[in-house]
């Protein structure tokens, strides 16, 4: 019960998901009908799971009073507050999606902010990663660093300025050997994909099963 | 006034993570949490109203769909996580998702990652009218793919002339690769950098225009 049944439902899944897609008949297109109808149903309980295990960390800080636990009450507040203000109260409270409301304002004026900053922030970083990367210490880590820099010259107003074939270039090193060079790696990552999805389905890989029980 | 506060409020997170570049501080760690919290709210929010509410709340009490309640059932059963001594039931709808998932997966994964990789690789290296830069690109991207693959492949050592000489143009290949991605990385970054000090200097400042 605790792993047979959970092993045999991947196995029947699997086989019988594989199978429809090659039967082009009613019953073969119910069946994936209603698959994608029920998986994102289930999908969306293990969301309880998440903001459950979230809840429990942060709870469990604020609780003790552990080092920092305000962070935590911000973000179990934050959590909570967005969809009470979302969902539950009305519009003249500030509540609604639609702006002006709570949860609009959060969305637009803290998270959007944060998140593309926080993406930015990588822009130093990366520059710091590629002074260490691309001192040109061999023939390879030339090439690398002659294609990084054609690449990101081309595509400013100064690669124009240095010629009108230099914008081309880039372009043509993205279009055929950068393309070439994703094609290998992603061939070779469509075959891993293609095995692990066959190993789990057929129940050599069962590390989803994790330790709860035997 | 809603617009007005949004931008200083906005600003001033924006200041709040760039300050990390200095080093840690209890703005920028209020930010980072805030993140968690509100990314984790909106998607509550959104899982409600796009997926809940229109797959299984509305077709079950409006539409009498019971057979809805059989996925609603074995998604409550991840709730049994929580609940060491029947755990192993949260296995259930893990299971569900993943068989179907994996089948579904097979077919499609076949076609998009390999099938149609393939595809686009075996193309004809010459056409008449073709430019030479294309021509040129052509035979940089077939046999550039298949350096590139001849250097992953490790069931054979990398000797004589056809897997020797391949996987040193492989090689080549993937650095060349690896360079243009670190190069559109890095635009990609800067671009998104100059969106957020246009952001303080326009919108918040409105020191340019």
């Amino acid at each position: 019960m605790k792993r047979t049944v959970p092993l045999m439902i991947v196995l029947v899944g699997g086989v019988l998901m594989m199978i429809q897609y090659f039967i082009p008949h009613r019953i073969s297109q119910s069946v994936f009908d209603s698959y994608t109808t029920w998986i994102p149903i289930i999908g969306a309980f293990a969301l309880i799971l998440g903001v459950g295990s979230l809840t429990r960390l942060h709870g469990h800080k604020v609780r003790h009073r552990a080092p920092n636990w305000p962070y935590s009450l911000a973000v179990i507040l934050s959590i909570y507050l967005m969809p009470v203000f979302a969902l539950l109260l009305p519009v003249s409270v500030g509540g609604g999606m639609n702006s002006p409301s709570v949860f609009d304002f959060a969305f637009m004026h803290i998270l959007v902010p944060i998140q593309s900053t926080m993406f930015s922030l990588l822009a130093f970083y990366i520059a710091s990663a590629a002074f260490r990367a691309f001192r040109a210490k061999s023939l390879l880590a030339t090439v690398l660093l002659l294609t990084a820099v054609v690449v990101m010259i081309g595509q400013v107003p100064i690669g124009e300025l240095l010629g009108s074939w230099f914008p081309k270039l880039g372009l043509w090193i993205i279009d055929f050997p950068n393309n070439a060079a994703k094609r290998a790696i992603g061939l070779g990552v469509g075959f891993g994909i293609l095995a692990t999805q066959l190993k789990i389905i057929f129940g050599v890989e069962r590390n989803w099963l994790g330790g709860v029980g035997d | 006034m809603y617009e007005t506060i949004g931008i200083w409020v906005a600003a001033m997170f924006t200041l709040a993570i760039y300050s990390f570049l200095y080093k840690e501080n209890p703005l920028y760690r209020l930010g980072e949490h805030l993140a968690v919290g509100i990314s984790t709210g909106y998607f509550i929010v959104l899982t409600y109203t796009q997926v809940l509410k229109p797959r299984l709340i509305d077709p079950v009490f409006q539409e009498s769909q019971w057979i809805l309640l059989f996925p609603a059932v074995l998604g409550l059963l991840y709730v049994t996580r929580f609940f060491p001594k029947i755990a192993w039931l949260s296995r259930y709808p893990m299971a569900f998702i993943m068989g179907t998932s994996m089948g579904v997966g097979f077919p499609l994964s076949m076609k998009a990652s390999v099938l149609r990789q393939l595809e686009a690789t075996i193309l004809p290296l010459y056409q008449p009218g073709m430019p030479w830069q294309d021509l040129a690109g052509n035979i940089v991207l077939v046999f550039g793919t298949l350096a590139a693959l001849i250097y992953f492949f490790f069931s054979k050592p990398h000797k004589g002339l056809f897997f020797g000489t391949g996987s040193k143009i492989g090689v080549w290949v993937i650095m060349i690769g690896f360079g243009a991605t670190f190069g559109f990385t890095v635009m990609g970054r800067i671009s998104l950098l100059i969106g957020r000090v246009q952001f303080l200097l326009k919108d918040w400042l409105g020191v340019i225009h």
